[in-house]
């Protein structure tokens, strides 16, 4: 019988059956970063367990970190305390770590491809919901809590009920200016932020055939922001070319033998899915969220909804919740909001390719007067290759602050927060109250480009009007 | 290490309304700046509860005749956004024994019910009719019981479900699943032997 690959993997990772009928699944590929390991360190160490297969968890830092101080010890002790915490659990165990001084640092979700640890017909797991993204290769990859670290570091599995499978085709062609973060927030909008719940989501059809590794990582990113809580891509040539020859990708008759596997896993023609949707690429335009959930998203044309066109209790509520947050008034148009902040970087879109497409139509125009902008690359890796490529002097002499590798304004565990009510034209992946380090703080998601425009107008705008877009 | 069989909790409820409610509301990621998980319960719903200065705004848990409520109740997708186990520890810390929640999100439910915490299911309606009655008389007794999969409180009873994995996990004491997946060693050394990607 035909299978998705989904059902294939979580077959070859299945140790067997647990008495409550979870399955104890194989964890191939472990990720750990400083928030959610140390608790379960400290687990092992209280009930007296080792690592089970060291070799098969990697460690890098990225939540905590500073982006403008390059010299330990952080001025935050808190954030040193984790830092130093990460160090010695990683030496005590035996596990890898992509400290700084490696020059492989950054967030986990970028370093992981990067470095070609995830790979194809894998199994990932790691202590952040955003786990998701390593889907793009076509692994299996989860999201997980920190007694599930303490599980994965024990035993290299974890007890786990499988998902359904929802392929979603996005077919045809994306309009000029409309990017892979326009289709996710798309597709999140669509099927609602709970819409995933219990599904992994398998994402096909000529757009993902198109897209480059990164832009396949973007959407996957953002499954979780879905309620799926996996994301994948059937693995092809884009993939394979992308993997051959990082560091830790297989070599020579290995690789040949790899690449064989990872052709084999992708899911059969006329496999079976729980449930299919189909999207239309073309009805995909430029998105910004005016809300505080990455479904409260419209196209760039588009008005702020007003509660009193609700159709349910519910919808109103939520609407009135959301815009009285954000200070946003009902039924008025997002473009011309003044933004505060602008800020480019995160795993969803701070890789090579996003700051590329940025510096394209920033080169030559400046940041708006008042506008704070900062750019930050997802990993060292990235920011070697945008300074050699020249990017971030061109993003400098536009006005943006060029900063080193983590997740920075995305959550604000560092020092870059926003402050008071000031409002982000963000290209990360959560609007969520007080997400950006405020209490008050608003966040509007969009697509890089987006982010930039709004950077140089100093308010919400259509990237494709700013920056002279054709759309023939 | 012998788990206690969680087949009911009994206490005192307090609601807490809204649809998705996301981690980052329930624990800001400021206090995740932590290496153990002790102390988290003071900063539980901290934004939603709490002024710039520290001091209280008008919220649930901050009402006095709700203190002392071990269960809590929500809405739907409760736990949506991060897998951070800071959120159902910080819940857990705070003195909550139990969540009745329209629905919940993925990750949030399993990390909960490693910990313990049930995370039942119920109506909005069946959630309103609690809400109410806790409402009227804050020190009503509300009773989960995962065995006959009901609540009952002020001499009302109404449906709750939990997913029978989770449920047959607390019921029978095995909601820390990593005694189990010890057991299992042998058996994922031979699957792992097994997966070229896994060698050293
Ligand atoms: S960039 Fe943001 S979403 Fe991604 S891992 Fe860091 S904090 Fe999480």
């Amino acid at each position: 019988m035909p299978k998705s690959l989904f059902q294939k993997v979580w077959a070859a990772h299945t140790v067997r059956q647990l008495a409550n009928g979870q399955t104890q699944l194989l964890i191939g590929t472990h990720l750990i970063h400083e928030v959610t390991s140390p608790q379960a360190f400290g687990m092992l160490r209280d009930l007296g367990l080792k690592v089970a297969f060291p070799h098969r968890t990697f460690a890098t830092v990225d939540h905590i970190i500073p982006t403008d101080q390059l010299v330990e010890p952080y001025a935050d002790p808190l954030a040193q305390a984790m830092m130093d915490e990460l160090r010695k659990s990683c030496a005590e165990f035996g596990i890898t770590f992509f400290d700084r001084a490696t020059g492989k640092q950054g967030i986990v979700h970028i370093v992981g491809p990067e470095q070609g640890i995830t790979q194809p017909g894998t199994t990932i797991a790691c202590g952040d919901s955003h786990t998701s993204t390593h889907g793009a290769f076509g692994a299996i990859a989860f999201g997980i809590g920190t007694s599930q670290v303490r599980d994965v570091l024990a035993t290299q599995t974890m007890a786990l009920g499988a998902l359904k499978v929802r392929r979603i085709n996005v077919t045809g062609k994306l309009r000029p200016g409309v990017y892979a973060k326009d289709v996710i927030l798309h597709i999140i909008r669509v099927l609602g932020v709970n819409g995933g719940t219990g599904f992994a989501y398998e994402y096909g059809g000529e757009v993902f055939d198109r897209f480059t590794m990164e832009e396949r990582m973007t959407v996957c990113n953002m499954s979780i922001e879905g309620g799926a809580r996996v994301g994948y891509v059937n693995p092809d040539e884009t993939t394979f070319t992308y993997l051959k020859g990082r560091p830790y990708s297989p070599k020579g008759a290995a690789w040949d033998a790899a690449v064989a596997n990872w052709r084999a896993v992708a899911s059969d023609p006329g496999c079976q899915y729980d449930d299919v949707v189909n999207i239309n690429a073309a009805d995909i335009a430029p998105t910004v969220t005016w809300g505080i959930n990455p479904g409260q998203g419209i196209s760039i044309v588009e008005n702020v909804p007003d509660s009193a066109q609700a159709k349910a209790a519910d919808e109103k509520a939520s609407i009135d919740e959301a815009l009285a947050y954000m200070k946003l008034k009902p039924g008025a148009p997002i473009k011309g909001t003044k933004i505060d902040v602008a800020f480019l970087g995160s795993c969803t879109n701070g890789r090579l390719s996003d700051f590329q497409e940025v510096a394209k139509f920033i080169k030559g125009r400046r940041v708006a007067p008042g506008v704070k902008a900062i750019a930050v690359p997802g990993s060292q890796g990235v920011d070697v290759l945008c300074q050699s490529l020249g990017l971030d002097k061109i993003f400098r002499d536009a006005g943006f602050e060029w900063r080193a590798a983590g997740c920075s304004m995305c959550l604000a565990m560092n020092p870059d927060k926003l402050v008071g009510d000031q409002l982000c034209a963000s290209s990360s992946n959560r609007n969520f109250k007080g997400r950006q380090g405020s209490p008050t703080g608003r966040t509007l998601l969009m697509s890089p480009v987006m982010v930039a425009a709004a950077a140089i107008t100093g308010s919400v705008a259509d990237a494709r009007e700013v920056f002279g877009v054709s759309q023939n | 290490m012998a788990l206690a069989k969680i087949t009911s909790i009994t206490g005192r409820a307090v609601s807490v309304p809204g649809n998705d409610i996301d981690t980052d509301r329930i624990i800001p990621a400021r206090f995740m700046k932590c290496v153990t998980f002790d102390g988290l319960g003071e900063f539980l719903f901290y934004d939603v509860r709490k002024n710039a200065d520290g001091s209280n705004k008008a919220h649930p848990l901050n009402e006095p005749r709700f203190q002392g409520a071990t269960i809590l109740l929500s809405g739907s997708n409760f736990g949506c956004g991060s897998s951070r186990e800071h959120a159902p520890q910080a819940i857990q810390k705070y003195g909550f024994k139990a969540v009745i929640a329209e629905s919940y999100a993925e990750i949030f439910f399993g990390n909960s019910t490693g910990l313990g915490i049930p995370c039942a299911s119920a109506s909005r309606e069946d959630i309103a009719k609690i809400a109410a009655a806790v409402e009227r008389d804050p020190k009503t007794e509300v009773v989960i019981d995962l065995v006959a999969q009901e609540a009952r409180f002020a001499g009302q009873k109404v449906k709750i479900t939990i997913r029978e994995s989770a449920r047959d996990a607390l019921v029978n004491g095995r909601w820390d699943p990593i005694g189990e997946l010890i057991d299992g060693l042998p058996a994922v050394n031979a699957l792992a032997g097994k997966l070229p990607y896994f060698a050293a």
